[in-house]
């Protein structure tokens, strides 16, 4: 659906060159809702103004439904983009006209009357919830009902790609989760494919199948969600992944670790997919003669699959300690050992337990 | 001698005659190089280099000549314009020109000020310039634009004043002639309250107009 060929965007200002994109390819397919994510600076928001030409690329090709763009003639880059609808941060509403204006702004555009759109624009204004505000001006709008507005009026053309650059990132938690909702409707409902700027993991989880994260005007890391979240290979892919799912072990675990006065050991278990859905603690509590205490959970769920990390102190003898961490290794999951120091921490459990086996 | 009733009304009449006519053509010719002057500089949306350096230092020549010189250094091409240098009618010309591109650079800011948001939003619609420039640009600063005509009305008002200098008429040149010349402090009064409810007056209906359009 959306191409990107060894893109690359120099921006020149004063003798300076800044190159914003750096030979991007990328392939967003139809009717995916796609994620780019990165913080500010990192020419996510260039790469998505590529799409519709708000920015050319200097070099490279971004192709929309197989074709090239920058190729055509005025004319037809105008047609072209009525295909393509965008939402923005600041929703870029004119306030000097109705809700009503707004949303047929692109079809008054294109020559056709106000008379003659108003049953489009009330169908339209009625998808988004907001038919009773349509002769309301976007000063007197909440944030979220401006947003509202502001996709009204992306879809009012029938497009096959919708742009988000940053659409919620002016919103409060509450109104993004409300506006990813509309999004992820608007995706099954119309087949509409949704590329989405964000700096936010918390929208990639809530609507993404497929991310891209960016760096320095490059993509450094692409894939599925599940798996981006799951397997995180770079640095700032890892940072962005914990904003979203805590995995440092809290403080108090830390504290417990050292005034505990039986032994016992701490372990973080990691949950990624189907396996969580095992109840897998007392399973291990069952065959293995440990009593498991669950100190510190953070589950959460990514497109219906559990997904996170519990944090369990396992109590008994070393040796049924090791047999049952050597069993949850065996049920592929990832089991790393808590200590005071932290030094463990990050080592993958199982050459420890190997050690003390054989050794 | 004391100046009749008449005469007052009469430079009244003269003061609007003169300030509504070159106000009309003023405008146009400001609401005309404020764009340009707007969407040929640099980044915009018809960026045009050569436009916007010629039309840039124009607008900056005629602002820096004092009008009292304008009206005198231009008589050749006021005459040559409207037939006549000397009367009502030949102040309009280096009125017109002393006032519209005042009016430019007025307009150029109401433009500056919109969003740039708003001009990418109808980028990415497929609006071409000329509908960026009336469906987006001029409604988003059109409350900014009627200060801006206002102040430029209440301008021109003070540049009427020297109008007699050419034979103009007009309240100025009656508080010149009668009251300064024959010493008639009542008729510099006179003029002078009349001049102050005009401007007053303005500029009350530009804020209520500026209001109405903004509330919304």
């Amino acid at each position: 659906m959306i191409e990107f060929h060894q893109v690359t965007k120099i921006f020149e200002s004063n003798g300076n060159k800044v190159e914003a994109l750096k030979n991007i390819n990328l392939t967003i397919d139809k009717g995916d809702i796609f994620g780019v994510i990165g913080f500010s600076g990192a020419g996510k928001s260039t790469l998505i103004r590529t799409v519709n030409l708000l920015e050319y690329p200097s070099a490279g090709e971004v192709l929309v439904k197989g074709k090239n763009l920058t190729e055509l003639s005025k004319y037809e880059i105008r047609e072209a983009k009525k295909d393509i609808g965008m939402i923005f941060q600041h929703f870029n509403l004119i306030k000097s006209k109705t809700v009503f204006h707004n949303v047929a702004m692109p079809l008054l555009l294109s020559g056709y009357n106000k008379k003659s759109v108003e049953e489009k624009v009330f169908e339209i204004l009625r998808f988004v919830g907001l038919e009773e505000k349509a002769k309301n001006y976007p000063d007197q709008l909440s944030g979220g009902q401006k947003q509202r507005v502001g996709i009204a009026r992306a879809l009012i053309t029938n497009p096959s790609i919708l742009l988000c650059d940053e659409a919620t990132s002016a919103l409060d938690p509450e109104t993004t989760k409300s506006i990813l909702k509309l999004l992820k409707r608007i995706n099954k409902e119309y087949n509409i494919t949704i590329l989405i700027i964000t700096h936010e993991m918390e929208v990639i989880k809530e609507i993404c199948n497929r991310i891209a994260v960016m760096e320095d005007g490059q993509i450094i890391e692409t894939g599925k969600v599940f798996d981006v979240f799951a397997n995180p290979k770079k640095e700032t892919t890892r940072n962005f992944v914990k904003s979203v799912i805590r995995d440092e072990v809290p403080k108090s675990v830390y504290q417990l670790l050292r005034e505990k006065n039986h032994y016992s050991r701490i372990f973080k278990i990691e949950f990624f997919g189907a396996n969580s859905g095992q109840p897998i603690i007392s399973k291990t509590a069952k065959v293995y003669d440990v009593e498991i205490n669950v100190l510190f959970g953070n589950i959460t769920e990514l497109q219906g699959i559990p997904f996170g990390n519990l944090i369990v102190e396992l109590i008994g003898n070393d040796h049924e300690i090791n047999r049952a961490v050597e069993y949850i290794i065996s049920q592929d999951i990832r089991v790393k050992e808590v200590t005071e120091d932290g030094s463990k921490y990050r080592n993958n459990i199982k050459c420890v337990v190997g050690n003390t086996l054989h050794g | 001698m004391e100046v009749s009733t008449e005469i007052i009304l009469n430079a009244l009449w003269e003061t609007l005659y003169m300030v509504s006519i070159s106000l009309f053509f003023g405008g146009i010719i400001g609401i005309f190089l404020g764009i340009l002057l707007v969407v040929t500089r640099e980044g915009h949306i018809l960026e045009n280099r050569v436009i916007y350096r010629t039309v840039n230092p124009i607008v900056n020549i005629f602002r820096s000549i004092p009008f009292i010189i304008l009206l005198v250094a231009i008589i050749p091409f006021t005459r040559l314009i409207v037939g006549t240098s000397i009367g009502t009618t030949a102040a309009i010309v280096p009125l017109v020109l002393h006032i519209g591109p005042y009016f430019s650079r007025l307009v150029e800011n109401s433009l500056l000020e919109v969003d740039e948001g708003i001009i990418e939003a109808a980028k990415a619609m497929g609006a071409t310039p000329l509908q960026i420039i009336y469906r987006f640009l001029m409604p988003e600063a059109f409350s900014s634009l009627i200060l801006s005509i206002t102040t430029a009305t209440i301008g021109l008002i003070g540049a009427t004043a020297m109008a007699g200098a050419i034979g103009g008429g007009g309240l100025g040149d009656v508080a010149i002639t009668y009251g300064y010349q024959r010493f008639s402090s009542i008729t510099i009064l006179v003029t002078v309250v009349i001049l102050v409810v005009l401007v007053q007056a303005i500029q009350e209906i530009g804020n209520k107009l500026e209001r109405r359009v903004r509330r919304m």
